[in-house]
Order: C-alpha cells, then sequence, then structure tokens
C-alpha cells in the first residue's frame, strides 16, 4: 500500500487562496464563500460545462423532476434534507440546489446518465475527496464508463472529515439537537462544533464528540481530506468566516480558475495573511490521515489471524 | 513493424460486443494497429483467423466446454501467448452466459459455459458488458509500453496494469452481490454512486446513500465491484491520473 508521507497532506496544487464569490445574490444560498455555485454558474455561462452533478433536495426534485433519476414519485416518502443528485443546467437551477447537506449523496450515480439521457458533452461535478478519486478510477479504468472520462470538463472537490448516513442526521438533529428536519435552515461543522441552524432563528450546537459515532465507517478508511483529486478542491478550513479556502490542482482547474478571476467571479485574499490559514488545514489533514492510517493498521489484524480487506493498492 | 507487439483475438462464446468496443476506438484503433499493434489473427477484423504464436492474445467470450473445438481452442491460446487479456465479463467473470441452460438452437447440447479463467491461467481482466473502447485502449497502449517502453515506462505499466491482473488472480465469478460481502459488508462503501453508473442493466440503485441491488437484473458482469473505489485504488497510478491521460492520449495522436 502506498503510504501518503507527512507534508503531502495537502496534495498537489498549482496555487491555493482564500476567496469568496463577488455575487452577493448568490452568498445568500452558499455554505461559505459561494465558491462552488459561482464556479459552475460561471462554467455554465461560458459554455466550458453544459450542466452539473450535485446534490440536490427534494424540494428541487419535486419542482424539476426531469433533472433527477428516482423512481420514486411519491414525494411524500422523500425526507427533508435527504440529498438527491440532480442535473443543474442554468444558475437558477445551482442556486435552488445550493448548500451542504451532510448526509450520503452518491453523485457520481449520475456520471454515466448524464452523458446519455442528459445529453451534457461537458460535465461539472461537485463531490467529497472520495467521490474524486471515484471520478478519476472511472478515467483511468473505465470499467463500466464507456465516453465518459473525457466529458468530465471540471471536477470540482469539497474537504471532507467524513460523511453521515441520513438516519445519523436524522438522530442528531432530532434527538440531540432536538429539532425537526424541516425546520432546519442550515448544518455546518466548524470550530469544533456541529451546528445546526433553525428558519426561526434558533442556533443549536454539538460538541464533534457526540457526533463521531453517527459517522459512516466507509470514511474511517479515506486518506484525502482537502480533495487531493478534484480540479478545484474547496472548504471553510483555514479562512475566515464567510471566505473558502482554495486549492487549484490540475491544467483544466487552473485554466477555469484564471478565467473566473479574470471575469471578476471572487474577490481573495492570499492565503498567507488570512487566520487560520493552511497550518489549520495542514493539521486537520494530519489528524484524519493519522487517524484513518491506524484503523487501516487495525483492520490488517481484525480478527484471529484474518484481516479486514484493505482496498489500497 | 518489428517495433510492434504481436496481437491475437480469440473469440470464444461472446456475442460480438467486446470487438465492437474495440473496433468503437475509431481512429484510435487505426493509430493502434499503424504504431504499435502487429494484429496477427482475429475473427471479424482480420484475414488471418487460427490462433498464433503473439505477445498478447484477447480473448472475448466464455468457453463451452460441450464444444471441443472451444476448448481446444482456449488451450491453444494459452500455449501461444506470452500474455492472455481476458475482454469482457464474459471472458472474466461468465456474465451472461453464466444463466446458461442449454436447448439453444442449433447446438442445444452446449449447454456449460465457464469464464475462460476456469481452464487456463489468465494474466489481466478487462471486465466490462461490454467493455468500454476507452479500457481496451488504455489496456494495448499500456501492454505495448510494457513490452516494448523504457524503464520508466514499463514502471508505468506494471503499475497501470497492476489492480487488473490482482483481478485476474481474484477470480471468474461476480456479481452485484460483491458490492454487499466485499464492500459494504467488509465496512467500506461511502456511497459516492459509482457502481450504479458502471451497471450496463441499470440494476443498481442507492437508497439512503448505499447500493441497493435488483439481483434478478445482474448479469454477473463484474463492471460494478471493478469500478468501485472501494474494491481495488491505486493512489500511484490514480494520483497521476492527469499525465497518465496526457501520455495516453499523446499515444494516439
Amino acid at each position: 500500500m502506498k503510504v501518503i508521507e507527512m507534508g503531502a497532506e495537502l496534495g498537489i496544487y498549482k496555487s491555493c487562496v482564500s476567496a469568496r464569490s463577488t455575487d452577493k445574490e448568490l452568498l445568500k444560498h452558499a455554505q461559505d464563500g459561494g465558491i462552488v455555485s459561482t464556479l459552475f454558474a460561471y462554467a455554465l455561462d461560458e459554455g466550458i460545462i453544459d450542466g452539473a452533478i450535485v446534490a440536490a433536495s427534494k424540494e428541487f426534485a419535486k419542482a424539476n423532476p426531469s433533472k433527477i433519476m428516482l423512481d420514486n414519485s411519491n414525494w411524500d416518502m422523500i425526507e427533508p434534507w435527504r440529498p438527491i443528485p440532480a442535473i443543474v443546467n442554468t444558475k437558477a437551477e445551482l442556486l435552488a440546489a445550493a448548500g451542504t447537506k451532510y448526509n450520503i449523496s452518491p453523485n457520481v450515480s449520475l456520471l454515466k446518465e448524464a452523458t446519455r439521457s442528459f445529453g451534457l458533452d461537458k460535465i461539472g461535478i461537485v463531490g467529497t475527496p472520495c467521490q474524486m478519486q471515484a471520478v478519476r478510477k472511472a478515467q483511468l479504468y473505465p470499467v463500466g464508463m464507456r465516453d465518459v472520462g473525457a466529458s468530465i470538463a471540471l471536477a470540482v472537490g469539497i474537504f471532507c472529515m467524513e460523511n453521515f448516513p441520513y438516519q445519523s442526521i436524522l438522530q442528531l438533529v432530532e434527538d440531540h439537537a432536538a429539532m425537526k428536519m424541516e425546520s432546519v435552515k442550515k448544518m455546518e461543522i466548524g470550530k469544533g462544533k456541529f451546528w445546526v441552524y433553525g428558519k426561526r432563528g434558533q442556533v443549536v450546537q454539538l460538541p464533534l464528540k457526540v457526533t463521531h459515532k453517527y459517522e459512516q465507517p466507509g470514511c474511517h478508511v479515506c486518506l484525502d481530506y482537502v480533495a487531493n483529486l478534484g480540479d478545484i478542491s474547496t472548504g471553510s478550513v483555514g479562512s475566515p468566516d464567510g471566505w473558502s479556502t482554495v486549492f487549484v490542482r490540475s491544467k483544466i482547474g487552473d485554466s477555469v480558475w484564471a478565467k473566473a478571476m479574470a471575469a471578476g467571479c471572487f474577490e481573495t485574499q492570499a492565503i498567507e495573511k488570512v487566520k487560520p490559514g493552511l497550518e489549520l488545514v495542514s493539521k486537520l489533514a494530519n489528524e484524519k490521515i493519522s487517524k484513518n492510517k491506524k484503523t487501516l493498521e487495525e483492520r490488517a489484524t481484525f480478527g484471529v489471524g484474518k484481516a479486514l480487506r484493505n482496498p489500497y493498492i | 513493424m518489428a517495433d510492434k507487439i504481436t496481437v491475437g483475438y480469440t473469440h470464444l462464446s461472446g456475442c460480438t460486443g467486446c470487438t465492437v468496443a474495440l473496433a468503437d476506438n475509431y481512429a484510435g484503433l487505426l493509430t493502434l494497429l499503424d504504431k504499435y499493434v502487429d494484429l496477427k489473427y482475429m475473427p471479424t477484423l482480420a484475414d488471418a483467423r487460427h490462433i498464433q504464436k503473439v505477445d498478447v492474445s484477447f480473448v472475448e467470450g466464455s468457453v463451452c466446454i460441450n464444444d471441443k473445438l472451444a476448448v481446444a481452442e482456449i488451450k491453444e491460446t494459452r500455449e501461444k501467448s506470452a500474455v492472455v487479456v481476458a475482454l469482457g465479463g464474459c471472458a472474466c467473470y461468465g456474465n451472461i452466459t453464466r444463466f446458461s441452460r442449454g436447448g439453444q438452437q442449433n447446438q442445444p447440447a452446449h449447454e456449460a459455459y465457464l469464464p475462460i479463467g476456469d481452464l487456463i491461467k489468465v494474466d489481466v481482466y478487462i471486465p466490462g458488458c461490454a467493455p468500454t473502447p476507452q479500457l481496451i485502449r488504455n489496456v494495448a497502449v499500456m501492454a505495448y509500453l510494457l513490452l516494448k517502453g523504457d524503464k520508466n515506462q514499463k514502471d508505468l505499466a506494471t503499475a497501470y496494469l497492476k489492480p487488473l491482473m490482482m483481478a485476474a488472480d481474484k477470480g471468474t465469478s461476480a456479481c452485484f452481490c460483491d458490492l454487499m460481502t466485499n464492500v459494504i459488508n467488509q465496512g467500506l462503501c461511502m456511497g459516492c454512486g459509482a457502481c450504479a453508473a458502471a451497471c450496463p442493466v441499470n440494476a443498481i440503485t442507492h437508497e439512503y446513500g448505499k447500493p441497493q441491488g435488483e439481483r434478478d437484473l445482474c448479469i454477473k458482469c463484474g463492471a460494478c465491484y471493478n469500478q468501485c473505489p472501494r474494491s481495488w485504488f491505486s493512489f500511484d497510478v490514480v494520483s497521476n491520473y492527469e499525465a497518465i491521460n496526457e501520455a495516453i492520449m499523446a499515444a494516439l495522436q
């Protein structure tokens, strides 16, 4: 197994800044600095992508049934805050779908269909580090992804410490935070807490100690915090409130980011100048990688002379 | 000509979909044949059809063990090839031919079909029903680099082909159930959705972020499990996706 060396925790990148969208309307819908939404809105406008795969909500799916792949037409069965992978083709659709859902959205499940019934030639996709791994594996080893790889025009990765099954979020919000799912306006992990913001202005914070046991087990073998395989990757960590840290990684990412900057899509600050800066990103990345490497080691001697499977070769 | 690798194509019980997938590289196939590959024999696409001594054999289809000719051909393919590549779901895992019970015209007694790995040692798998033109192309370029490249190219080709060689070692059966037994049961699934996208028969959906298989639809091709980033994943190779993609595209110019 390839060991990820310390110091490589931020992946390969061409540039890194702290950034915020200049689109004030868009920022109202955004999780942090509106990076993903602004990038996709710009890429859609410029024809860099002709659609993007995003994690939408039941409300979006109900209003745009042709943008999703879901047999279930009984919308009462779909819970609030359950992410539904969807294809967006316009800025309005993009904004209607924006915001972090904090539970699993299998966005890669639409990757092939995006090029088929959705007719995309240039796909944008946003996802977690593991989803970026799936995208790149699909490009290099397209076992069941015919004619998909070359159609991926912009893959944006988001920082991720862990994800939650839907039922975990349900338990955290309704049991621990004592709020109804449908009354939640926003969820957020930051400053060592899980935050739940209600539509009527109430705020509940849970210590991460409480949330750990609800994490998705598959996340505990992941060795990537900052989406090393995105064309561009972004997350709130490292930047001041309302801003996002942005790594520009690939040639595609570099080209799209330069054009978006030239078009005035973002205001930026040097990452070295902002607090808490890259030091915190590195610290959290190393914490995740060390913890999960330990999990992988424990899996190797899990039983009596029997190991759990290691996916990495 | 001397620098090309010699390649053969043995066609057993397969639907010719793998052949079509190979041909669907269009101009890329012509470049492959111009620069890298001397195609010694292949039903459908070449004049010579009988098995010859070659560097690499691609085998499409499973083996009907009730058909003496098919059994002789897979054995001869093994004896005359340095590297045997099982191309497509049937050669790798049996795929749809797993469901055969015979009785079909004009050979009703041809009822028992096995993936080629049950009769011979197989070196590399290219799973998928049909396998994608891009994966066939990538493996062909990598096979060339492995046999004719410089040290760096050999290293790259070895690293690239390693998981497909491990898949060949792993076994000859595949099913949606592999996602349950080898990924979810092992605590490795993170709900990316790659399996659902890879499935050629749309047998996989996601319920609350985890794959849900319509097992009666599953044709046992192995695409879902092999596409899963938690079945096998090489940081060495995938982290260099940009350079490798560029190198393959440049090779086919």
